[in-house]
């Protein structure tokens, strides 16, 4: 599935939802149903550091795809980075750095993509595109 | 006076607004206090008729603005006891106020001199000392807090010494709320010598000190968490300090002779004000000293007091919820966690609920380690509160305690 796609599919399911409550509760869900990243993967190498949440984030190469795996301290964060590695993960370099991030606006959650939020979210979406880029470099050469 | 808070709330312009779809529940005072109209017509005065440059004018609106200027000075004089007009330096707020007393002694310590900070410190009264000890080669020693937020007395005592010259310690702790024993800090320090610094940021807006009686060195304070603008602050100096102390900033208005062979420096407080200063903020900061004044400190104490012991009554009866700071002298914070659950979420869920709360560390990172958390969601108040937000509060953290687990 593209991006694009993904990124569809999520409007869609955020659609359901009327009010906000409901649309964190849904995100919330989200962060806890997914065992984001291995526990001996949350090393100080791998975190971002928002002001507040803490956000760590691991990227792989794996058939020629690169594999996002992150975790947060704070749930709705969590929440969001769920969301965000079902976009990108298992997509190709050249795909995620050509991706935007315009869809979080539609399913209702814009506020927490602000770049003056204190989230580390901003970071974490520039640290994606920076694996991104870093293995599209090394397949090249 | 009789205390009436609705007839309070209607002089904030900002508390009739809502947030997303709420009535706005403003609980973030102690970052910076809402301002009352008489404030917002005092800056809106300034700049529409009398907007000039001070002390260097021969025409009327000059003089008008430096008579304005100066009567703020008097005003905050009478206001914080302070025995001399000069001794009140206007600065940009109490980092600038803490930059300067700590440049001032860059000239004045020597290797092995030690400076005492309080463990409850904000980050602004840490690092100007940390900054100040490597230039100088003073060592930093810290006083121990106990598990309920307040500072191991017997331990400063220990700490003291003939090498002490700098104590700095907070007035109130802008993270947990705890009033300091300052008098007794100061009385300390004074018998082996030392100088005091006293940060009344986070007290001014619940507490009216005294400070001829308290005979500090240096007293700091903000005007935006006093109901009056952002930039502009106070530097309380005694007049022997203000003789010692080089300058810390040069430029105009600080100077009484230039020449490129010498400059001599102005008396305080000038020698301490270069530049134009924030002439409409020292004006508004004037205006909202009266404002506090007309209410008066004694009612806004015990009005806060009783809104504090509310607030702190309701939380604790969340299952799960720990308070942070829960020392016997508190003033105006309620800094607290729920069991699993990161202070950020919370936060997050209750601003959807037109609650604002402050979450995080509160620039007090050495206080969220000795917990071992990382961070706190921290609700404090003023006397525009009411316990019905008090109300709205708690049930929007039951509903985010819901969510969230």
């Amino acid at each position: 599935m593209t991006i694009e796609a993904i990124q569809e599919e999520l409007i869609d399911e955020f659609s359901m939802f009327d009010d906000w409550m409901q649309r964190y509760e849904y995100m919330i869900d989200l962060g806890k149903s997914l065992p984001i990243i291995d526990e001996n993967l949350k090393t100080d190498d791998k975190l971002i550091k928002g002001c507040q949440s803490k956000v760590w984030l691991n990227a792989e190469l794996k058939d020629d795809k690169v594999v996002f795996t992150a975790d947060s301290d704070a749930i709705i964060t969590k929440g969001i980075i769920a969301i965000l590695i079902r976009s990108f993960s298992g997509q190709t370099p050249e795909a995620i750095l050509s991706a935007n991030t315009d869809f979080i606006d539609e399913i209702g959650l814009k506020e927490h993509l602000s770049p003056t939020r204190a989230n580390g979210l901003v970071s974490m979406i520039k640290q994606l595109k920076l694996y991104a880029l870093a293995y599209q470099t090394q397949l090249k050469n | 006076m009789v205390f009436d808070v609705q007839k309070i709330r209607a002089d904030f312009p900002i508390l009739k607004r809502t947030v997303n779809g709420h009535p706005l529940v403003y609980l973030d005072n102690a970052a910076t206090s809402q301002k009352p109209q008489v404030v917002i017509d005092a800056i809106v005065d300034y700049y529409s008729n009398y907007n000039s440059n001070i002390h260097r004018g021969v025409h009327t609106l000059s003089q008008e603005a430096t008579d304005a200027y100066e009567t703020a000075r008097q005003k905050l004089q009478k206001h914080f006891n302070i025995q001399h007009a000069h001794e009140v330096i206007f600065t940009a707020g109490t980092t600038h106020g803490i930059n300067l007393v700590a440049n001032g002694f860059s000239e004045i310590l020597k290797k092995g001199d030690e400076i005492i900070v309080s463990a409850l410190e904000h980050h602004s009264n840490i690092v100007p000392w940390q900054m100040l000890c490597e230039r100088t080669g003073a060592i930093l020693k810290v006083i121990p807090m106990d598990v309920d937020g307040t500072l191991i007395f017997s331990e400063y005592e220990k700490l003291l010494s003939e090498k002490t010259k700098l104590v700095f310690v907070n007035h109130v702790s802008n993270a947990l709320g705890t009033i300091n024993p300052i008098e007794k800090i100061i009385e300390k320090a004074h018998e082996k010598g030392a100088a005091v610094l006293i940060d009344g940021a986070q007290a001014c807006s619940h507490i009216k000190p005294d400070l001829q009686k308290l005979e500090v060195d240096f007293y700091v304070a903000s005007a935006h968490k006093m109901c009056g603008p952002t930039g502009v602050g106070v530097l309380y100096m005694k007049e022997s300090w203000g003789k010692t102390l080089p300058p810390y900033q040069g430029g105009g208005e600080m100077i009484k002779e230039v020449t490129f062979a010498k400059t001599t420096y102005a008396d305080m407080p000038h020698k301490f004000e270069a530049g134009t200063p924030n002439i409409c903020g020292g004006i508004a900061f004037g205006v909202a000293i009266d404002y506090l004044n007309r209410i008066s400190f004694s009612a806004i104490e015990t009005y806060e007091d009783s809104l504090l012991a509310y607030a702190t009554e309701q939380l604790s009866a969340i299952e799960g919820l720990t308070i942070y700071g829960t020392g016997a002298a508190k003033t105006g914070v309620v800094s607290f966690n729920i069991d699993g659950i990161h202070p950020y979420d919370i936060g997050t869920i209750i601003d959807k609920l037109g609650i604002a709360v402050r979450t995080g560390h509160h620039c007090a990172q050495p206080i969220m380690d000795f917990y071992k958390i990382p961070g706190t969601v921290r609700a404090s108040f003023a006397f525009y509160n009411t316990f019905e937000e008090i109300d709205v509060l708690v049930a929007a953290v039951i509903k985010a305690k819901q969510m969230l687990t």
